[in-house]
């Protein structure tokens, strides 16, 4: 049922049984969520935000959006101008172009990465929560240990030793950032596992991996909702650093991190192209996620339902 | 501590000594001769079968003696000393400074929680944690220091007097990277704490709204501050490698970036399995704190 006629149902029923609006109310976690972000003015805002930056990207990507990314189309470093609104680079590139078809390195960096690790998240946790016992102690093992290798130092590490590319970036990012989800998912499968419906769905005789995916999975999976929009945004940033640094995605690849990296020399010619257009995209994308994020995880959460 | 210690030496030793194709060609460089290669890699030791690499490398942990650097064949552990206290004088003042501010004006914004005060401070937060730290450090360097010549541009003093001059700017730009993340959790903190029924309990007996905060909620908010805190401490080492390679920082994240642009692998080995070693060892500390501070943990 889409929002505007559960809506209209809504208005109906308040004009002719007003004490039965909450019964005919569709209400689940879900749904409730659904109703507090609509309402929240910056949640839709931020959201269309992404959704613009989504669409951005695939058009560059299907080469509507600035097909010449790679192209020379004029002097190098030619002022901001209204062609080239934010000038050229040192190969006589356009800068806007390679701002925008990094918008989508970025993009499939922070989806890529943190579907990873939604998947290795959501399945450990479960598993270890679950079953409890040797399982347990093995998973909790392995992310204690991958937990107290600082990030700083992992990420780069494993995008060294894969070599240089976006997919290593994706692979790195993803298989080194699950361990919040997985925490937090096995706490909840531990908490849920003995409660009254899975031990009904066990009475009716269901086997575990109908419990664990049927039953108790939509029960924790707003964790993972939130925990993917973090993650999304640590992935972008990360991307960007590790770009820089020259162990992310290779120097002909668009990105903000590489064109940071050329910023830094640039900045005392002075040329503020590279700067202002990475900073300015990266801005509003990350900015946008975070209040949208915010608002997610408040919708969701059921303890600030009444406020 | 011991099982994860294991766990960090294998990940380390499968990453850097089984997953790096031939270190030793690319140690020995693009036009080395194979009997050159061979050499080297006798010399590295990787002429030896794993389990022996394996056992060396713990060796050189439990003994601390972490063999030489490829690159600059020093000593790994007089290197990592060196380091250290440059490092530490560029982290430890902008984080004890990020604390105390960061707490006073959460407790500030949640004291007028909701009104435009506290609103403007979430957004300018979240504002602050949307630019790429690289950002911060680019500008302010280009601006401050080279275009209005306010600050060296980079450089190191190794007196003690002279090197604060140096430290001005990365400090200012480390305060800035972490104030955001650090107002944002600490007032989430205090929100948290700020609809405990013992609040109510005080404002029913009519404490007033400034000793609610001040002696109640602070009091109780401090317990995961503090706990915040110490678990963030090995931020102290690494925090800063970007800093410390802008402004010519002689310190440990400079020195890692390094070992990783030059692939000396010994050092990044060492530095990673010491970070995780403080890591664990700030883990249990924060532990340990806690139930110090909060007595109802070790009640229970």
């Amino acid at each position: 049922m889409n929002a505007q006629a559960n809506a209209q149902i809504e208005t109906s029923h308040e004009l002719l049984a007003p004490t039965q609006v909450n019964l005919n109310r569709r209400n689940s976690l879900w749904w409730d969520a659904y109703r507090r972000l609509k309402r929240d003015k910056v949640a839709i805002v931020s959201f269309w935000v992404i959704v613009a930056y989504v669409v951005m990207a695939i058009l560059a990507k299907l080469g509507i959006l600035f097909p010449d990314v790679a192209l020379s189309v004029g002097d190098q470093y030619m002022p901001f101008s209204l062609e080239h609104p934010f000038g050229t680079d040192i190969q006589g590139r356009d800068v806007l172009a390679r701002a925008v078809h990094g918008a989508a390195t970025a993009l499939s960096v922070g989806f890529i990465a943190s579907s990873i690790a939604l998947v290795i998240g959501i399945t450990l946790g479960a598993l270890a929560g679950y079953y409890g016992g040797k399982v347990d102690a093995l998973i909790v093992w392995l992310y204690t240990t991958i937990d107290s290798i600082p990030y700083i130092l992992l990420i780069p590490s494993l995008t060294f030793v894969l070599g240089r590319g976006l997919v290593n970036v994706y692979i790195a990012v993803g298989v080194t950032s699950w361990v919040t989800l997985c925490r937090l998912v096995r706490a909840e499968f531990m908490k849920h596992k003995s409660r009254d419906y899975v031990l009904a769905a066990e009475a009716l005789g269901a086997g575990d991996g109908r419990k664990i995916f049927r039953h108790i999975l939509p029960n924790v999976a707003h964790i993972g909702f939130v925990q993917f929009g973090l993650g999304f945004v640590s992935a972008i940033k990360f991307e960007v650093i590790l770009s820089y640094l020259g162990v992310g995605v290779d120097p002909t690849t668009p990105s903000w991190g590489i064109m940071l990296d050329d910023a830094k020399l640039e900045l005392s010619r002075p040329f503020w192209g590279n700067l202002t257009a990475a900073t300015l995209f990266m801005f509003f994308l990350v900015l946008a996620f975070n209040l949208f994020n915010d608002a997610l995880r408040e919708s969701l959460d059921p303890k600030l339902k009444n406020k | 501590m011991i099982p994860n210690l294991f766990g960090i030496t294998l990940i380390t030793f499968i990453l850097f000594n089984i997953l790096v194709s031939d270190p030793a060609t690319r140690f020995a460089g693009k036009y080395a001769t194979a009997e050159r290669v061979e050499t080297i890699r006798a010399e590295l030791g990787l002429d030896r079968s794993l389990p022996e690499q394996y056992l060396f490398y713990l060796k050189q942990i439990v003994t601390l003696d972490f063999g030489r650097s490829w690159a600059t064949k020093q000593k790994i552990t007089t290197m990592i000393n060196d380091g250290f206290s440059a490092t530490l004088c560029l982290t430890i003042p902008p984080f004890i400074a990020s604390i105390i501010f960061s707490l006073g004006l959460a407790m500030f914004a949640s004291y007028h929680r909701g009104s435009f005060f506290d609103k403007g401070v979430v957004v300018v937060c979240l504002a602050l944690m949307s630019i790429s730290s690289l950002v911060y450090i680019l500008f302010l360097q280009n601006v401050l220091a080279f275009q209005w010549g306010l600050f060296p541009v980079s450089g190191w003093d190794p007196s003690w007097a002279g090197r604060w001059e140096y430290l001005v700017l990365p400090w200012i730009i480390l305060f800035v990277l972490l104030l955001g993340t650090d107002i944002l959790v600490y007032r989430s903190v205090i929100l948290d704490e700020a609809y405990q029924d013992y609040v109510r309990t005080a404002r029913a007996k009519g404490v007033s709204n400034w000793a609610v905060y001040t002696k109640h909620i602070l009091k109780n908010a401090l317990i995961p501050v503090i706990t915040m805190v110490v678990i963030g401490m090995p931020f102290l080492i690494t925090g800063s490698f970007l800093i410390e390679s802008f402004f010519g920082i002689p310190g440990l994240g400079g020195m890692m970036l390094k070992a990783l642009n030059e692939s000396d692998f010994p050092v990044i080995k060492a530095m990673t399995v010491i970070i995780s070693i403080a890591y664990m060892f700030f883990n249990l500390l924060a532990d340990i704190v806690y139930s110090l501070v909060d007595p109802r943990i070790r009640l229970s």
